[in-house]
């Protein structure tokens, strides 16, 4: 054993000198080979679930899938507010619309005039799949790997253990049959009921696919969805598909830039589904076949996903034009190049924030978000608190890119409680004017300053920065609880939140009915002791007011059952925008929608019958200023009524190397990775310089070994020479 | 003996039962199918059939433990619990609820676990039982003494603080090795040789007074006495005698342990980014994925029995005097 032992240090020993002798750096993770390629080293920390882009929705997997799967559409990547841009559609559908007996209508036709909306897609020819075994086919013409035997499959474990592969050009029908899969019986589309409300047929399409699944005989697993009809979806030609649509919908257009709708080729599907291959996890949800710049050809979810340059990729190129601004910030360098420009993406499962922190100050990671424990390391507030990387990142070349996110942290009300909702029409205003003394009360940018290390803004509305509808300075103010003073906002003192109070019933917090102090509920999921922190914080807004805040904090699963069951008084919760559109953030407060009543999205159960009208008015509108107005309506009866604390919109903070370029950060358009660029003789040199190995620890280690040794082995020989009974003389 | 290794397998049936029962009780008493199926769906736009259906197709729609609408037998077998727990004892842990086979994940997560957990305990046991025998060889000297305060202040330290420690001087201050991740082959070698140093250094203290403490046991008895009147030396004395001697209760603690090697160790694992069964427990733990938790409890109880039988085995390999009947 103890042979065994030494033998494995050696070699372990031998291959450390082996790395260490090419002149490598020692802690470099990465193979000695790659140091000059051009390859970006990234992270994600979840494990992705799926990769099939009808079930993938969370950002951890669509990371992934939106650099190999290519829907029609896609996000100008310059361009702010965002804009639409054909991805493999020849251009942006412009939709029509049809009465009830099929006659075309004009583009301004009434929405209640509208029976369906039609959306005919064209897409580029010559587009190419990329090279899958599920397209490999004998020179006769038969499939290779579609009925795969278990000899066959005895030397399969991966993807890549297929010698053969194929390819073909991309059809409408890869479109039609992937919105088909939406109603699959055996997959889980998060949008699914979403669409089966819009898309015409969906719903009785899942009826008779459920039907057919269970008359499928021999417990096959693949039947192929071009035998089954859907009627709102049909194939015009070779390149071009429509899309039926239940009335008027002008939000559908942003449904067609995610992966959802990207194609997927039946060949995929019928070679996935072979019993043999699921057994050993060889699934399409594991192994996507796209038509994007880039392919997925290591997939271990436990420690490395690795994307590589699609060589089928079709020509696309880099935009010409941006914002004002982009051209000082080099973002328009490349203009007009082909993408993708990085040969190699290269993600590592990085579970713990330190090691993924300090392995980006090695080089080893080309980016990084800023975690709270590293923020003040990192940035430095100058002039007019405007935040910058500090001294030691610069002078290693890091520098800050900062966006708002489309996204928004609230603290809602239950509209359903009879304290602050209330349950009769004074109950209700006493109830209104309760939310709003406390949404003046709880301080946000005070909160932002000490919790988010100022990542964030305070927010006047559901609606985030970047988003068409939104409306910055004096008139975005929420008037409730701002005033405009010297050229911005001003949080209103407390006196007039506590005068709201009063009028609300309940002067200094003592409930004038009953003479017993206000106390409200707050139900949250914390757990650490930044949570406790924080939780303490807000008992101290609302001690402002006089009101004791009972918290009751619980796990997740009980946190959403009472939001649910709508037996939370108080809670915290967030929205991320699926696309920028306002009626993506205003349907969360939309009556409808309740999750109590019919399991909705609007957590606070909010139900104004005006606020409802217009939200119904204005979804069904295309951009203007008449639209424009309506939003400004509904945020102002918003503000009114307060169900939320508007809370803030977070900020993102992202921290990249000098070699790291095309830096234009966003959560909306996930198929960035295109357009990024990396300098990797610059990486390769700093990665060098900063991590030549210090050797003097181990001379320290040598010598105090021998010096602690030196008395023990004085003293063994000391007690091996020395006799049992000391002598008399002695 | 074997008669008494198929006895102790029958008597592991009843124990898997029971620990198969309380992992099911104590899973469901946190989550509910539904909450099962709110976390694979993801947050948004998850409706009700939704989460009926995803119940329906991996069985969750039906009681956990008594179907009262069943007939006979089939109140009991017509259940979350009889469905998911008879598989087990056949060793077929099914598939985890993002559709992944999840023995084919336990065999692929295994061999990191062991890359490390094997190392550790090998040079632990050494390092560990080499100190233990030179304290008691200058046992109350100054080096005794010293030792035991430096163990009483290893053992005061967490083990997080190793880890953090470790990184932060060697990887990051040294630039020695990797601060995380795995390769395969030797490319693995730079990559573990952190995380088993600090698996080592950080049970010295324990470790070392604990076998420090047998020692010192068997240094009092006669046979000690016997050996060193022959006019043997300490060292032979030490190493040949009392460590002959000491196997019992070395063997105890070790050889209880080795099978459950494969498990891993779930803080270096996901501090070290090793993609081992430690890390694999705790993602299921947070994801709510009971298949994954249950089979990871049941291996784990498996492996563990099989440890208390080898125990009992090696028993009679180091003391003659000992049967198993």
């Amino acid at each position: 054993m103890e042979k065994l032992v030494i033998t494995s240090w050696l070699l372990i020993l031998l291959a450390f000198s082996l790395s260490a002798c090419d002149g490598y750096n020692w802690n470099n993770p990465y193979s000695a080979a790659d140091a000059e390629k051009n390859i970006l080293y990234n992270v994600f920390t979840e494990r992705p679930k799926h990769l099939d882009p009808v079930q993938s929705y969370s950002s951890n997997e669509i990371q992934f899938t939106a650099q190999i799967y290519e829907p029609p559409l896609q996000y100008h990547y310059l361009e702010r507010p965002f804009v639409l841009i054909p991805a493999t559609a020849k251009e942006i559908p412009v939709v029509k619309y049809f009465d009830n007996e099929g006659n075309q209508l004009p583009d301004d036709a009434l929405a209640t005039d509208i029976a369906h909306s039609v959306y005919e897609i064209s897409i580029k020819p010559g587009i190419l799949f990329q090279s899958h075994p599920a397209f490999a086919s004998h020179a006769q013409g038969d499939w290779l790997y579609h009925d795969l035997n278990e000899q066959e499959l005895a030397s399969v474990f991966k993807l890549s253990d297929f010698p053969q592969t194929g390819t073909r050009e991309l059809l409408a029908e890869d479109y039609v049959y992937q919105i088909k899969r939406l109603a699959h019986p055996r997959l889980h589309s998060p949008i699914y009921g979403l669409m089966a409300d819009y898309i015409v047929g969906l719903s009785d399409y899942a009826k008779v696919l459920k039907q057919a699944d269970q008359n499928q005989s021999g417990g096959r697993t693949y039947f192929d969805l071009r035998d089954y009809r859907l009627e709102g979806v049909q194939i015009v030609d070779r390149y071009t598909y429509r899309i039926k649509i239940t009335g008027k919908y002008p939000q559908f257009i942003y449904w067609l830039a995610m992966p959802f709708f990207a194609p997927i080729p039946w060949e995929a599907d019928r070679f996935y589904s072979q019993k043999g291959l699921i057994q050993k996890n060889i699934t399409l949800d594991w192994y996507p076949v796209g038509t994007g710049p880039y392919m997925l050809t290591e997939n271990d979810p436990n420690l490395r996903m690795v994307l590589e340059k699609n060589p089928n990729f079709h020509d696309e190129f880099y935009p010409t034009e941006g914002m004002p601004g982009d051209a000082e910030n080099s973002l328009l360098i490349d203009s007009g190049k082909k993408l993708p420009f990085i040969d190699k993406i290269i993600f590592t499962r990085e579970k713990e924030s330190i090691p993924r922190w300090n392995k980006f100050l090695q080089g080893y990671y080309d980016a990084t978000g800023i975690g709270s424990d590293s923020f003040d390391q990192a940035v430095q507030l100058v002039g007019q608190g405007e935040a910058t990387v500090t001294e030691a990142m610069a002078e290693q070349g890091i520098r800050l890119e900062t966006t708002v996110a489309v996204s928004t942290y609230y603290m809602g009300f239950n509209m359903l409680d009879p304290v602050v909702g209330g349950s009769n029409a004074n109950e209700r205003e006493s109830a209104r004017k309760l939310r709003q003394a406390i949404s003046i009360a709880v301080d946000y940018e005070e909160f932002i300053s000490i919790f988010a290390n100022g990542r964030g803004m305070p927010a006047q509305s559901p609606i985030s920065p970047g988003i068409a509808g939104y409306r910055e300075g004096k008139e975005g103010i929420n008037p409730v609880v701002y005033e405009w003073l010297n050229d911005q906002p001003q949080r209103k003192s407390i006196q007039v939140a506590k005068a709201l109070l009063a009028e609300a019933g309940y002067p200094n917090g003592i409930d004038q009915r009953t003479g017993a102090p206000l106390i409200l509920y707050f139900d949250v999921t914390a757990r650490s002791s930044e949570d406790r922190s924080k939780l303490d914080w807000m008992r101290k807004q609302f001690q402002k007011l006089n009101i004791q805040l009972v918290v009751r904090s619980t796990d997740y699963n009980r946190f959403q059952d009472k939001i649910r069951k709508g037996n939370a008084q108080i809670f915290e919760w967030g929205w991320n925008a699926d696309y920028p559109d306002a009626e993506n953030f205003l349907f969360l407060l939309y009556g409808p929608q309740s999750k109590v009543r019919n399991s909705g999205e609007n957590a606070a159960n909010y139900d104004n019958t005006e606020y409802n009208q217009l939200l119904e008015q204005m979804k069904n509108m295309d951009d203007g200023p008449q639209r424009q107005l309506i939003i400004d309506r509904m945020v102002e009866v918003l503000r009114h009524d307060a169900p939320w604390l508007w809370g803030y919109h977070p900020k993102d903070y992202g921290l990249y190397h000098a070699w790291y370029q095309n830096i234009k950060p966003n959560r909306i358009s996930n198929n960035n990775l295109k357009y990024l660029k990396i300098d990797a003789a610059l990486r390769a040199q700093k990665r060098r310089e900063w991590n030549e190995p210090v050797l003097w620890p181990i001379a320290l280690l040598l010598v105090v070994l021998a010096i602690s040794l030196f008395p023990a082995v004085a003293a063994f020989r000391r007690h091996e020479s020395s006799t049992a009974v000391r002598s008399a003389s002695s | 003996m074997l008669g008494y290794i198929i006895r102790r397998i029958l008597y592991a049936i009843p124990i898997l039962i029971g620990v198969n029962l309380i992992t099911f009780a104590l899973f469901f008493v946190v989550n509910t199918p539904d909450d099962m199926a709110r976390m694979q769906l993801g947050i948004k736009y998850v409706t009700p059939e939704a989460i009926e259906k995803w119940k329906i197709e991996r069985g969750y729609d039906k009681p956990l433990l008594f179907n009262q609408e069943a007939e006979k037998l089939g109140k009991l077998t017509d259940t979350i619990f009889f469905e998911k727990s008879v598989s087990m004892f056949v060793f077929d842990f099914g598939r985890a609820d993002d559709g992944r086979d999840i023995a084919l994940e336990i065999k692929s997560r295994m061999l990191p676990s062991l890359a490390i957990a094997l190392p550790v305990f090998v040079l632990g046991l050494i390092v560990y039982i080499t100190i233990a025998l030179l304290m008691v060889f200058f046992r109350a000297t100054y080096i005794d003494f010293w030792g035991v305060v430096f163990c009483v202040a290893l053992m005061s330290i967490s083990s997080l603080f190793y880890i953090i420690a470790g990184q932060f001087l060697v990887s990051k201050l040294w630039h020695w090795v990797p601060i995380s991740g795995y390769g395969s082959g030797l490319d693995a070698a730079k990559f573990l040789l952190l995380p088993i140093l600090i698996g080592v250094i950080g049970s010295v203290g324990s470790s070392t007074r604990w076998y420090r403490t047998i020692f010192l046991e068997e240094m009092n008895k006669e046979y000690v006495r016997t050996a060193r009147a022959k006019g043997l030396s300490e060292r032979i004395v030490l190493f040949k005698h009392v460590l002959r001697n000491a196997m019992i209760p070395i063997l105890t603690g070790a050889v209880v342990v080795v099978p459950l090697l494969f498990l891993g160790s779930l803080l270096v694992e996901s501090f070290f980014g090793i993609p081992g069964l430690g890390s694999y427990t705790i993602d299921a733990i947070n994801s709510q994925d009971f298949a994954i938790v249950r089979a990871m409890v049941f291996l784990g109880s498996v492996l563990y029995i099989m440890g208390l039988i080898l125990t009992d085995i090696s028993y009679t390999l180091v003391d003659p005097r000992i049967r198993l009947t």
